[in-house]
């Protein structure tokens, strides 16, 4: 697949995007709709959830089937820290990063000295064996999950009102996305995008490719763990459904759904798949159905669309 | 205290024996055709569906059983032409994907065909009881049905081994596990091989998932647990080998049952007790899980990789 | 006497039951060409995989610039100095012929370090000024914004040599760089080759005859795994064992 290239339209639409979601809160008030408000705010941490596995998949070309280890842990250490008496979200945010990063550090040190199936594999058994870890700890509240006793202050400002929570997801993803936008095209992002298309010549000019693909795993477990942070404050739990490795399936189909590679992608896919959710569950209960077929279309018939991007890395 | 270690040794054993059925038909797959099956384990949930239901059906656990891997082999033969067949040349990310897509279609359609309650599936009636026997000087009991598992999966363990090591189709899926491209270089008719390597592993999934239905629930989800157990045996073993497979399967079975039986005892003795409280289950889960990311550190290959 | 650059010794690798290479020894002298030729299956691409770090030898040791790089890994013997272009022509076919040479610069650890995510590549222009003297070094100078995936058989070529010069190499492993190459492109490649060889060491391995008689100042016989012969062209071309074991029909 070609190296990350932004469109010419790609910054003006992001901006007025970003202009709109801002107004989207008034808006959906005024309506008498502000029902709305909690369910934008999740899409805006899927997007930010899919994104940091868009970073590891799509742009490093790992395929991970373990994210939802560091969603989940980030949720975790949010939880943890309210419970302490940690409430300042700019205090708790970054641990959560911090204890989402270092964990995946530590999965990407062993499961990146595989490759291809096995890579697979291990980065799914690693995320079992958190999930595990996280149900069998009573402290941190075994099969209930861990609740927050309430949401987390940002600099000092209640987080409360969910459109103040709804603020500081749209805060955290723009952010993120500038910074990832930039990492795409600096020498890092260069870096592992070509690491992707062709490790041994990356190896054979002298870069430690090992190396720059851990940084890039755990980066993205970082963020991923940014974004647990945040549902928990939204949802008020960090719940072990969040580690469950359908979780990372989910994010997984929601990058390929977006465009792996695509900086968009992860938002996109976050977007449509938790839109086609919501309109689904409507009128039929059974609407996993209708996304397995769904998904197999697009495996069977649009193959361009997933195998083109990944078709050298192979073997 | 002996009679509780030789139980949960002869479960662990057990465990490890339909571990081993589930991962002989997986190790292959992956092996030979380089493809990643997430939905193996909806084949062994589907497969002891179609058990529990031919059982209540026919009012017999055995016939249960046989209608049920066959359906099972059938419904593999079916996924096999249809979808699989297409898979096997498409990158790792295509094959996650549609493998995903259908563990969620069967979650769902056992949920609509069957509903969301458990199924029950009683084992045959004479094997009820446990059996009583005489070791050392002490009298042990231990489930009739248990033993039946663990001869069922010895005989087809062996049997899997004399297929693999002696047969003619054998030595096939042995090239191919070990060169691919050389197999299909030799004129053997490689879509044949796959297709029957696939429904071979579809039918004991069935079996395993059938044997254990009287002993877990037969329900929705079942499969995806016990398919990253068996994702761990492969890592252990060495993708593609049956040999892995087979001694994988046990140490995953008997570390995995013996550290939830032991593990929290041990450490009551070792730690003060709430430690050993807090710290006991939770160690005990994950135990083999480390046991898998240290034989990766010193083996990432695994114990008995196929291709050299 | 010189110090050798490059020096193999009694390297030994084994493939399930094959002797693959079996006590090589071997050296390269700073400044020199020196070709490795022998028929197919010798051994040469898994001694160059050997040199170059793609693999590891059961027995024997590598040692570069006075270093024993026996157990270095490839960026690392890269980083050293050791540079290699593959038989198979290995670019970034997507991106620009500057562009790939540019990645090339990045990799060197005087060029900075790799980990840096804000400041865009692109304004990096002390990369792409040494990317593009790269490109002038072998005749592309012109090519730079061209896409490398349509650039020519022989161009493509060139470009991966202009990868592997932009590592700033003290060796530079050519392996079988005429692979493919119709005659007129072959001749362009080896003036090339020539004009190269007054700035760096060379390790040439490569299938074309005239090419290496033309080029080489010793060549060294590798034969069903082992070193045969090693000498001036001339003594290569006298030896009795190389033309029974190879050469016989070629001279």
């Amino acid at each position: 697949m070609a190296f990350y290239r932004p469109a010419p339209w790609q910054k003006p639409l992001a901006l007025v995007l970003l202009a709109v979601l801002l107004a989207l809160p008034t808006v959906l008030d005024s309506l008498d709709q502000s029902f709305y408000i909690g369910f934008a705010t999740r899409v805006l941490i899927f997007a930010l959830a899919a994104t940091s596995l868009n970073l590891v998949l799509g742009f490093g070309g790992m395929v991970s089937l373990g994210h939802a280890a560091f969603f989940g842990a980030g949720a975790y250490v949010a939880a943890i820290c309210q419970q302490a008496g940690l409430g300042e979200a700019l205090l708790a945010l970054p641990l959560a990063m911090l204890g989402a990063g270092l964990l995946a550090l530590v999965v990407g040190a062993i499961s990146l000295r595989t490759r291809g199936v096995y890579f697979i594999m291990i980065t799914l058994a690693f995320a079992q064996m958190v999930y595990y870890l996280f149900i069998s700890a009573r402290a941190w509240g075994g099969d209930d999950g861990l609740a927050l006793t309430e949401r987390l202050r940002f600099a000092g400002f209640s987080l409360a009102d969910d459109a103040a929570l709804y603020y500081l997801a749209l805060g955290a993803l723009a952010v993120v996305m500038l910074l990832l936008g930039r990492l795409a095209e600096a020498r890092f992002g260069r870096t592992i995008q070509a690491i992707r298309e062709n490790e041994t010549r990356m190896e054979a000019l002298g870069y430690p490719v090992f190396r720059h693909r851990l940084v890039c795993f755990a980066l993205g477990g970082a963020l991923a763990g940014l974004a647990g942070a945040l549902l928990a404050n939204l949802t008020g739990l960090a719940s072990p459904a969040l580690l469950q490795w359908t979780q990372s399936g989910t994010l997984l189909v929601m990058v390929i759904i977006g465009g792996v590679g695509y900086l968009y992608g992860g938002v996109v896919g976050a977007v449509m798949l938790l839109l086609l959710e919501e309109v689904l569950l409507g009128f039929f209960s059974h609407w996993h159905i209708v996304l397995g077929l769904l998904l197999l279309a697009v495996v069977l018939f649009a193959p361009k669309g997933v195998a083109a991007l990944f078709g050298r890395s192979r073997g | 205290m002996t009679q509780l270690i030789l139980e949960q040794a002869l479960n662990g054993l057990q465990f490890g024996l339909m571990l081993f059925l589930l991962a002989a038909g997986l190790t292959l797959v992956f092996g030979i055709m380089d493809c990643i099956n997430l939905a193996h384990g909806s084949l062994y949930m589907v497969g002891a569906y179609f058990v529990a239901a031919a059982a209540q059906a026919a009012d017999s656990f055995w016939i249960g059983l046989g209608a049920g891997v066959a359906g099972a082999a059938v419904l593999g033969l079916l996924l096999e032409l249809s979808l699989f067949r297409q898979l096997y040349r498409r990158d790792h990310l295509s094959q996650v994907l549609a493998t995903f897509a259908l563990i969620l279609i069967a979650n769902e359609a056992v949920r609509v065909i069957w509903g969301p309650a458990p199924l029950m599936l009683n084992p045959p009636e004479a094997l009820a009881g446990p059996v009583e026997f005489v070791l050392l000087g002490d009298t042990f009991f231990y489930p009739a049905y248990r033993l039946l598992i663990i001869g069922v999966g010895l005989a087809v363990g062996g049997l899997l081994y004399l297929l693999v090591a002696k047969s003619r189709v054998g030595m096939w899926v042995r090239a191919g596990a070990a060169n691919r491209e050389m197999t299909e270089a030799l004129g053997i008719n490689v879509r044949a091989l796959f297709t029957a390597v696939f429904v071979f592993g579809a039918a004991l999934c069935a079996l395993a998932g059938g044997l254990l239905g009287p002993l877990l629930a037969v329900q929705v989800g079942m499969g995806e647990s016990v398919l990253i157990l068996a994702f761990v045996v492969i890592i252990i073993g060495g993708i593609g080998s049956i040999r892995g497979a087979f001694i994988g399967a046990l140490i995953v079975g008997s570390v995995d049952t013996l550290g939830r039986a032991l593990l929290p005892t041990l450490l009551r003795v070792l730690l003060p007790g709430d430690a050993a409280a807090t710290l006991g289950p939770a160690l005990a889960s994950i135990l083999i899980y480390l046991l898998m990311a240290g034989i990766l550190f010193f083996k990432p290959q695994g114990l008995f990789p196929a291709r050299a | 006497m010189a110090e050798a650059l490059l020096e193999v010794r009694r390297l030994s690798r084994r493939f399930a039951a094959v002797d693959a290479l079996k006590d090589v020894d071997f050296s390269v002298d700073a400044g020199e060409v020196h070709a490795l030729i022998g028929p197919n299956g010798a051994g040469k691409t898994t001694f160059i995989h050997h040199v170059s770090g793609a693999l590891q030898p059961d027995a024997g040791s590598v040692h570069f610039a006075g270093r024993d790089v026996t157990r270095l890994s490839m960026h690392q013997r890269v980083a050293a100095g050791m540079a290699r272009s593959y038989q198979i022509t290995n670019i970034f076919r997507g991106l620009s012929a500057l562009d790939n040479v540019a990645l090339a610069v990045q990799g060197r650890p005087d060029a900075g370090s790799s980990f840096r995510f804000w400041r865009t590549v692109r304004s990096e222009v002390r990369l792409f000024e040494e990317a593009q003297a790269c490109l002038e070094q072998v005749g592309l100078g012109k090519q730079g914004v061209s896409i490398a995936g349509n650039l020519s058989h022989g161009e493509q070529r060139a470009l991966e040599l202009a990868m592997a010069l932009a590592t700033k190499p003290q060796l530079l492993l050519l392996d079988e760089p005429m692979a493919g190459t119709g005659p007129e492109e072959s001749a362009r490649m080896v003036e090339l080759i020539e004009h190269l060889a007054r700035h760096v060491t060379i390790l040439l391995v490569e299938h074309d005859m005239d090419a290496v008689f033309r080029l080489a100042d010793r060549i060294s016989v590798l034969v069903n795994g082992q070193m045969i012969c090693t000498g001036t062209p001339e003594t290569v071309r006298n030896d009795a064992g190389v033309r029974r074991a190879y050469l016989g029909d070629h001279l």
